[in-house]
């Protein structure tokens, strides 16, 4: 080992190309296992929650559990529908697991490594197109889904992949815009500049909170997630786009799922936690790079990333599911306008701070802060209580339920009259 | 006909959505720390029976280890399944014995007249219910088997409390 090179490893081809290797490799591993324990976590999270243990039969306590639900699915037979589309069964699950394998590869989870051979960057590939990469295959993702219910040539398959189709649709929209106040925070669209702009200026979960709750809201559509699984909805789908579906194909899917997660965790991490910075210190953002403050960044990404991931399956077993039409007039009736709005008003504060002089810093961040609290509170005060906020009624005059009510009552009352006498004259 | 919709009174002024759901992360995050959990552990732990509980059969044995059992032929005669099968013996001193003595659990309803019938308080059900056998034929308990039974018996009904409140 010679000493560390201060360059980047880009300088060097062959050792790049080298290092990429590597990187993938080990990534790929370290993601799968993530992942299969994640399905563990859900299953431990949804125990604690209904006050029982979980599984704790495999390995000590329970470890090895998704171990041998990884077994008994290879070993299960693989059944694919007579009627349906061979080719496309086939080739959905595969599209879901590529595309949530790929999802991740902008995001950085440390900060850069030094080696002998100069410092590597850890991000699969940090990328000038930085978070649109990520928005752009998550969103093929729903061509896995969409597929797997049209090509199951079942009818609830079929109801689960077109609710996926209108739901990622709906939700993307407002992903999308809910990052784009990062942009002009940012002016950049890399995740690394992101970081570093919130390394200067504050985590942007204080910059841009209510951006943050319209793409924590849209992640877990994104994601399907309680409660917003309505794809495979299994009180009235059966188990939706994948109910045809069994033994390895099935389990793509369920990976798919979690990885998606996972991807979406560290999206939230790095766009809005701050990424791999460590809150209150400044020595990990500047200095040469050292394997020490790697680790350290690493963790502190983990625990960031781990929060999310433990959101999702605390929410998951405490609310019920929307109903699609919840569903829908939440996405474009609530988020949409609520994300467009809000780039408005963050662009002109942000022209107003220039104009005054202000850059990025404390001051800044404490103006949006204030900004922000305001904007949640009319949001959930004084816009709530089946003003705004109220996804779960369609709007509707009070005349017009009163006309509502009224009609039921009579019908009720008139078919009770209309009904013959019991046990008269048979 | 028209799928009629019943419209609900739904008090959406006095509702918050965002509330309830805030207080609804506080319960389950509640029962997800509390460390006492429901389960339990079966193979390792169990949960104590009924002392009424009526699970397989037990023979109970006198002094010198044969069957209580004088093969009087009230428990098959009383039994409802028919699922005992009894041949009655006799020895050189005229003292009866049973022959053949056979339940088929899996005709038994453990209905538990057998051990009220018997006037020698030898078959008895038992306070058990780990039965687990490879074979249908493995449910059929021959003497020799029901006089092996070690469980605790089932008291039928508790003494202090005969009508069983």
């Amino acid at each position: 080992m010679g000493p560390m090179l201060m360059t980047p490893i880009t300088d060097n081809n062959t050792a790049f190309v080298i290092a990429s290797a590597i990187k993938v490799l080990m990534f790929f591993g370290v993601y799968l296992v993530t992942v299969a324990l994640l399905t563990l976590a859900e299953r431990k999270v949804s125990a604690w929650i209904q006050d029982r243990h979980g599984p704790n039969r495999v390995g000590p306590g329970g470890l090895l559990q998704p171990v041998a639900d990884g077994v008994k699915n290879f070993m299960k037979e693989e059944l694919s529908p007579g009627a349906g589309n061979s080719v496309l069964f086939t080739l959905a699950p595969a599209i879901a697991f590529c595309t949530a394998m790929v999802s991740w590869a902008v995001i950085p989870f440390a900060a850069p490594l030094p080696t002998p051979w100069g410092v590597v960057n850890l991000s699969i590939a940090d990328l000038p197109v930085g978070f649109i990469f990520t928005l752009a295959i998550s969103s093929l993702g729903v061509f896995g889904i969409t597929l797997a219910g049209w090509a199951s040539n079942n009818k609830y398959s079929l109801l689960g992949g077109l609710r996926s189709s209108a739901q990622m649709i709906s939700y993307e929209i407002s992903m999308g815009l809910s990052i784009i106040p990062i942009l002009l925070l940012a002016g950049n669209v890399t995740m690394s500049s992101i970081i570093q702009q919130q390394q200067a200026g504050g985590w942007n979960v204080l910059n841009l909170s209510v951006a943050f709750l319209t793409f924590l809201i849209s992640a877990f559509a994104e994601t399907n997630r309680l409660p917003f699984d309505l794809p495979e909805a299994e009180s009235e789908l059966v188990a939706g786009y994948h109910t045809e579906y069994s033994s390895m194909k099935f389990s793509m899917f369920f990976i798919a799922e979690f990885a998606n997660m996972l991807t979406a965790s560290g999206m939230m991490a790095t766009l809005f936690l701050g990424g791999w910075d460590i809150p209150f210190t400044s020595w990990d953002n500047g200095g040469d790079p050292s394997v020490l403050k790697t680790v350290l960044t690493l963790l502190s990404f983990a625990l960031k990333a781990g929060f999310f991931l433990f959101l999702y399956m605390w929410i998951r077993w405490t609310l019920p599911r929307f109903r699609y039409d919840q569903l829908m007039s939440l996405g474009w009736r609530f988020l949409l306008p609520l994300s467009l709005g809000y780039i408005v008003l963050i662009a002109s504060v942000l022209l107003a701070l220039q104009a005054l002089g202000i850059t990025a810093g404390p001051m800044q961040t404490g103006v949006l802060l204030v900004l922000n609290i305001a904007v949640l509170v009319l949001v959930f005060v004084v816009f709530d209580r089946g003003r705004l906020v109220n996804p779960t009624t369609s709007k509707m005059s009070a005349a017009e339920m009163l006309r509502l009510r009224m009609q039921d009552r009579d019908e009720i009352a008139g078919a009770a009259a209309a009904r013959p006498e019991p046990g008269m004259g048979d | 006909m028209a799928i009629k919709v019943r419209v609900m009174d739904r008090p959406v002024e006095q509702v918050s959505y965002v509330r309830a759901t805030l207080s609804g992360l506080a319960h389950t995050f509640k029962h997800l720390v509390d460390p006492h959990k429901v389960t339990t552990q079966y193979p390792e732990e169990t949960e104590a029976l009924s002392k009424r509980w009526r699970g397989t059969h037990r023979m109970l044995t006198n002094e010198d280890g044969k069957a209580k059992c004088v093969g009087c032929g009230l428990c098959p005669t009383v039994c409802p399944a028919n699922c005992i099968k009894l041949v009655p013996g006799e020895d050189e001193q005229g003292n009866r014995f049973p022959l053949v003595f056979e339940i088929d659990e899996f005709r038994c309803i453990f209905c538990g007249y057998c051990q009220e019938v018997c006037p020698e308080e030898a078959i008895h059900m038992g306070r058990h219910y780990e039965n687990a056998e490879l074979t249908r034929e493995g449910f059929v308990y021959d003497l020799e088997r029901l006089t092996a039974q070690t469980h605790p018996v089932s008291e039928l009904w508790d003494p202090a409390d005969p009508s069983g409140e």
